[in-house]
């Protein structure tokens, strides 16, 4: 379970590399990317993903 | 023109005027007298030296330093409904305008290329888009790369205040002395339609508890930095049928806590921007609007009203863009700093300001005779002087004279309705616009047409005073309208 960002809407801001709590988002090349290896759903330390309670554009990081 | 004014040429030092003349070939400041409208006399030294360079924050400043803005911090932790970030922040820069994104070490490369072309560089400021307290590791980089290769400047962040309280420590270690807040409720029930939502604590909150947090944080924010003597700006955005009544409270209230300087600034909205209230249909204030409730509030906290909501990319003199003269591709491989430039360049004006406070003090003492209260739209390009061309101008500085004085009331913009080299009507039907109730426009020249119609609609324009100060200019106005009725200062 992992969730992913879709590129086309992210403003490419970073808020949410910054507030993962499993380091799971990293910007590569031109994009910020989840890795599904480490990202958790934030499952067990906050009660909602926090990639997507601080993301701008809604319906940007989902489910992948 | 009366004997007790002092004319330019009479005041001007060879070597000074060299320079001044230099500056205005080179553009300059397009702005007039403005904002606060203290200089040293009545401020407390301290703060006097703290403000005296800064564009932002003072009004004499204003006409002779430039700022720069760099847009390192593009992460932000609230939603503002003017705001769209896939452009830019409506608040501190003009939206709709995509910034050019640095890294901290692209950002002070471009610091260091300013600064050694532009010797009137004093200020680097953090703003959006982005908050550049939530998004802190990218603004204390910056700030750390260019206070090292450039210690003479001083160093600014503007923030919604959310994350603020957390490194008011750091800022006050790396001698950061000036903050702006933007606040624009003290009221959750009206900052609950502003603020969608705020990332805080590991949540998204809305409604009145974001707006109440929010808030509470703003003022702390504000409270911890005066306890810390760092002089702290209040933005407010005005939202006509939103806070537009609220603001007087907001002015109290910062007021109340130390706020050194009130900024309110029209909202900017279109629905091409894609915001909230661009989509909804919000207006923006009209320039009447927005000077009733400065003046509502004028007496609170001081009032700033020569901000230009520059874009956060925005590099030069206030109302003035070099920006894309600096953008990365153009910077040189090599920059040399040129510290010597930016000495001669703050020696002169010390000069300069000295004249112009004299020349000022003078036509306020002729226009406290006179009375009662008259607009006037000024075409400047800095130096506190008449010395733009009427078609050239992009934006009015408006003065009001009245018994208390000469005092830059705000600026209206009008499109430049020249582009192209002949006037187009709808530039022109503009301009009437928003000068709809100042009856005088002064300028270092205007052409017969526009000079025409701008009398068929009850404006006197006058260009028989360039290169004058802008006081001694009005005084002049004034003083030949009481002493020959019906002439104008030209034939005076
Ligand atoms: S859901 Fe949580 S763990 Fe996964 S990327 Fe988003 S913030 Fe990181
Ligand atoms: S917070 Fe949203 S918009 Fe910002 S970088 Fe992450 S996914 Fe993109
Ligand atoms: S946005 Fe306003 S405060 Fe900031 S630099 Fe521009 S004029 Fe000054």
């Amino acid at each position: 379970m992992a969730l992913k960002i879709v590129k086309s809407q992210c403003t490419v801001c970073g808020a949410c590399e910054f507030e993962c709590p499993n380091a799971a988002i990293k910007f590569k090349g031109d994009a910020y990317i989840i890795d599904a290896e480490k990202c958790t759903e934030c499952e067990g330390q906050f009660d909602a993903p926090q990639c997507a309670a601080v993301c701008p554009v809604p319906n940007t990081c989902v489910p992948a | 023109m009366s004997a007790t004014l002092i004319p330019i040429s009479g005041l001007q030092v060879a070597s000074r005027k060299d320079m001044g003349e230099a500056m205005a070939k080179g553009g300059g400041c397009s702005s007039g007298s403005c904002g606060s409208s203290q200089g040293p006399a009545d401020m407390d030294p301290e703060t006097w030296a703290k403000v005296k360079d800064h564009p932002c924050y003072s009004e004499e400043a204003h006409h002779y330093f430039a700022r720069m803005h760099v847009a390192v911090a593009p992460a932000c932790n609230i939603q503002c409904n003017y705001c769209n970030r896939k452009y830019d922040c409506a608040n501190e820069s003009r939206p709709g305008v995509v910034s050019e994104r640095l890294t901290p070490e692209q950002a002070a490369r471009k610091v260091l290329a300013v600064a050694a072309s532009v010797p009137q560089l004093s200020v680097l400021g953090i703003a959006g888009p982005g908050d550049a307290a939530y998004d802190w590791r990218r603004t204390k980089a910056t700030f750390d790369l260019v206070s090292k290769d450039l210690p003479d400047i001083k160093l600014c962040l503007s923030s919604n205040g959310l994350a603020l309280p957390d490194h008011i420590d750091e800022i006050v270690a790396m001698n950061i002395d000036h903050v702006t807040i933007t606040i624009n409720a003290i009221d959750p029930e009206i900052g609950q339609h502003i603020y969608p939502w705020i990332f805080y604590d590991g949540k998204r909150r809305t409604g009145i508890e974001a707006a109440t947090i929010l808030r509470d944080r703003q003022l702390l924010s504000l409270e911890m930095l005066k306890a810390r003597g760092v002089l702290v700006k209040v933005n407010s955005v005005l939202i006509p049928g939103i806070n537009d009544d609220h603001l007087i409270e907001v002015n109290k209230a910062v007021k109340a806590r130390g706020a050194f300087l009130h900024n309110i600034m029209p909202l900017i909205s279109d629905p091409a921007h894609g915001t909230h209230f661009g989509l909804t249909g919000q207006r923006g204030p009209t320039g009447a609007e927005l000077k009733k409730v400065q003046d509502a509030c004028a007496g609170g906290a001081n009032l700033m009203r020569h901000c230009r909501q520059c874009r956060a990319d925005a590099v030069g003199l206030l109302g003035e863009d070099r920006g894309q003269d600096f953008t990365l591709d153009k910077l040189p491989e090599v920059i040399a700093d040129a510290t010597e430039a930016r000495t001669a360049y703050r020696d002169w004006v010390a000069d300069e300001r000295r004249d112009r406070a004299a020349a000022a003090a003078q036509a306020e003492a002729t226009v406290a005779e006179t009375g009662k209260s008259t607009l006037f739209a000024v075409c400047t390009r800095g130096s506190g002087r008449i010395n733009m061309h009427f078609g050239k101008v992009t934006e009015f500085q408006i003065y009001e004279a009245d018994a208390e004085g000469i005092r830059f009331v705000g600026h209206r913009r009008a499109d430049n309705y020249c582009l192209g080299g002949h006037g187009d009507k709808a530039r022109m039907d503009e301009i009437l616009r928003v000068l709809e109730d100042v009856p005088y426009v002064l300028c270092s020249k205007i052409g017969a047409g526009p000079k025409k119609r701008l009398a068929e609609a009850g404006i006197e324009a006058i260009d028989g005073l360039a290169q004058d100060y802008i006081e001694t200019a009005i005084a002049a106005v004034l003083h030949s309208k009481t002493a020959h009725p019906g002439r104008t200062a030209e034939s005076a």
